[in-house]
């Protein structure tokens, strides 16, 4: 998708040229992808954070007279699972495990990773050199590999699967905020600034932090879709979110079995993850194009 | 070039090094004394003793991993505690399994995607551009996992075409390719939608570039100036089937699962729900190997095809 052109009346006739984060928004407000896939990421978030209300069942409430129930039953607008429990709560409820299970690794690599990225960048030399060779070791293992190794190593349960999968997120953080702040470092008005006197905090604050966190905020929302697959992932292998609860992936587990007896219930679970997934990266597309930030 | 190529290599050095220390950590990170799954719940603390001086682990961390990295280097990656075969046999089968698949599943994305990316950037903007980009955003956001299963309810369990699970050894090369087919396509996936997606921008960046328009200028054929595209996008498209070909092998951990192929990522699943450390660690090293190999492979072609990147 390329960047829309600024309108002329605004940039031309107006006179004063529009402000970074304004242009940024009159943007997004003409992209018309990105506004559907933000308002369905509003409903998904709206819907699993009242789930307690919304939900029409218990979701751990089963029915053995009722088990695979198809798509449609009466009172089970998404059929019952393999023990007859409502699919429709199951969802709502579990899509709150899922986006935290998926959401709270990227937000931890997000503020870990900026730290050490910076610290790095602005520090150079031994410091540089320790910080980024370490993270380099984290990438001699794919993505999934990493993740399945750690859960695998730890053992199941949610705030492994977190451990794990911010581990697998901060190295790739770390490598954006190292080179967009070695790239900014080098720019002349932070030697103006370091010319008059600022300290290193003002610098970093001021200077750095400002001009770096918009491409490093976009990189990471850009990982937020793999981070759920990955997550959802770990409770389908049976190494995340441990049952009963209810999670994507999870249910994806559950249900695989019941393929034969009922096609399309037990595809739902996975919907709901590629949706969501697919969600997250229109935005974090929309995002990227319409703060013109390449990476 | 040499000098680039020679100073990449002893690079590789310390990051396998590092990848070895993590994978040694893990026996160490995992809740529970590593021997607990060997002894009786009932062994005596001499039984303890005996079998934590049997499997070194009565000495040092530090002198503990030096003697296992002599002996990894050595190509022993000790015994399977399930199974009590050496676990470089069992990886060795499995990998040439994982292999099959890694390969079957990139020459798919490979050839789909880069048709995807180069039909987008050719026709930028327009109704096909459209739909190879949205094609290529499902690629890239669809669990692979629920992917294989969904392939699995439409061509096994409705058509009845193929089938849904292992990998047969009677049926010769029909039977094992026919079972390859499914994991083939939910596998490749992901890597299609990725390589789309850069060889859209690749070749849209040459596009862009002053010189086409030259070339267009002087009346050069389309296709002539196609090629001049292709071979200028060609470096950047280069490196992710390379990386992209390395979390094929790696990635498949979750679709072999699905589809009980039995590779690597399967004997590693095994593993891990048998707290079998051994295989556990033989698995992730030998497949972190591969992959620092292949991304060092992929860097000398780079400079090959491209002497600019040496310079830097």
């Amino acid at each position: 998708m390329s960047v829309i052109a600024l309108p002329e009346h605004l940039s031309t006739v107006a006179g004063a040229p529009m402000s970074y984060w304004r242009t940024v928004a009159w943007r997004l407000s003409r992209d018309r992808v990105t506004l559907v896939a933000g308002a369905l990421l509003l409903l998904i978030a709206l819907s699993a954070l009242l789930a307690p209300w919304i939900a029409p069942h218990d979701p751990s409430a089963g029915a053995i007279r009722l088990r695979l129930a198809p798509v449609g039953t009466p009172s089970h607008l998404l059929g019952t699972d393999e023990q007859g429990r409502d699919m429709l709560s199951r969802l709502l409820w579990g899509g709150r495990m899922t986006l935290v299970a998926g959401l709270t690794p990227v937000v931890v690599a997000f503020l870990v990773g900026t730290v050490l990225g910076v610290i790095a960048g602005y520090a150079g030399g031994l410091v540089n050199t320790l910080v980024m060779r370490t993270m380099d070791i984290f990438y001699a293992f794919p993505a999934v590999l990493l993740a399945i190794a750690i859960s695998g190593a730890l053992g199941p349960g949610l705030p492994n699967t977190l451990i794990s999968l911010s581990i697998v997120f901060i190295p790739r953080v770390v490598r954006v905020a190292e080179s967009a702040t070695v790239q900014v470092k080098g720019l002349e008005y932070v030697a103006a600034a370091k010319a008059s006197g600022a300290s290193v905090w003002q610098i970093l604050r001021h200077h750095l932090l400002a001009n770096i966190l918009g491409p490093v905020l976009v990189f990471a929302s850009t990982q937020v879709s793999l981070s759920i697959i990955l997550a959802a992932g770990l409770s389908f292998l049976g190494l995340g979110v441990t049952p009963p609860a209810a999670e994507w992936g999870l249910m994806l587990n559950t249900l695989r079995q019941s393929i034969y007896v009922n096609a399309v219930v037990p595809a739902l679970p996975g919907l709901a993850i590629f949706v969501t997934s697919m969600a997250f990266n229109l935005v974090s597309d929309g995002l990227r194009d319409a703060m013109e930030i390449r990476t | 070039m040499w000098r680039y190529v020679g100073r990449r290599l002893l690079l590789a050095i310390p990051t396998l090094l590092g990848a070895s220390i993590i994978v040694f950590a893990m026996v160490h990170l995992a809740p529970g004394d590593p021997i607990a799954a060997i002894l009786p719940v009932d062994a005596s603390k001499e039984q303890i003793e005996d079998t934590k001086r049997a499997y070194g682990f009565d000495k040092p961390l530090p002198v503990q991993y030096l003697k296992w990295l002599g002996r990894v280097v050595q190509g022993d990656l000790g015994k399977s505690i399930a199974t009590r075969r050496a676990v470089i046999l069992d990886v060795r089968d499995s990998l040439a399994n994982s292999l099959m698949l890694a390969v079957s599943s990139s020459l798919l994305a490979f050839g789909a995607g880069i048709a995807l990316g180069l039909l987008a950037a050719f026709t930028q903007g327009r109704a096909l551009d459209k739909m190879a980009s949205a094609i290529a955003v499902i690629g890239v956001s669809v669990p692979h996992y629920w992917a294989g299963i969904i392939l699995i309810i439409i061509f096994s369990v409705q058509l009845n075409w193929l089938p849904a699970m292992g990998a047969s050894s009677d049926g010769g090369l029909v039977g094992y390719l026919r079972h390859m087919a499914l994991p083939t396509i939910a596998l490749a996936l992901i890597p299609l939608g990725v390589i789309a997606r850069v060889t859209r921008s690749a070749a849209l960046d040459i596009l862009n570039q002053e010189f086409v328009l030259a070339l267009r200028a002087k009346g050069l054929a389309h296709r002539r100036v196609f090629a001049h595209v292709v071979k200028n996008a060609a470096p950047q498209i280069i490196t992710v089937l390379g990386l992209q070909f390395g979390f094929q092998l790696g990635g498949s951990v979750l679709v072999e699962a699905v589809f009980s192929w039995p590779g690597t990522g399967y004997l590693l699943n095994l593993a891990i729900f048998q707290r079998d450390m051994p295989v556990l660690q033989g698995v992730i090293l030998v497949l972190a190997t591969f992959f620092v190999l292949l991304n060092l492979l992929v860097d000398v072609l780079q400079t090959y095809i491209d002497p600019r990147i040496a310079r830097h």
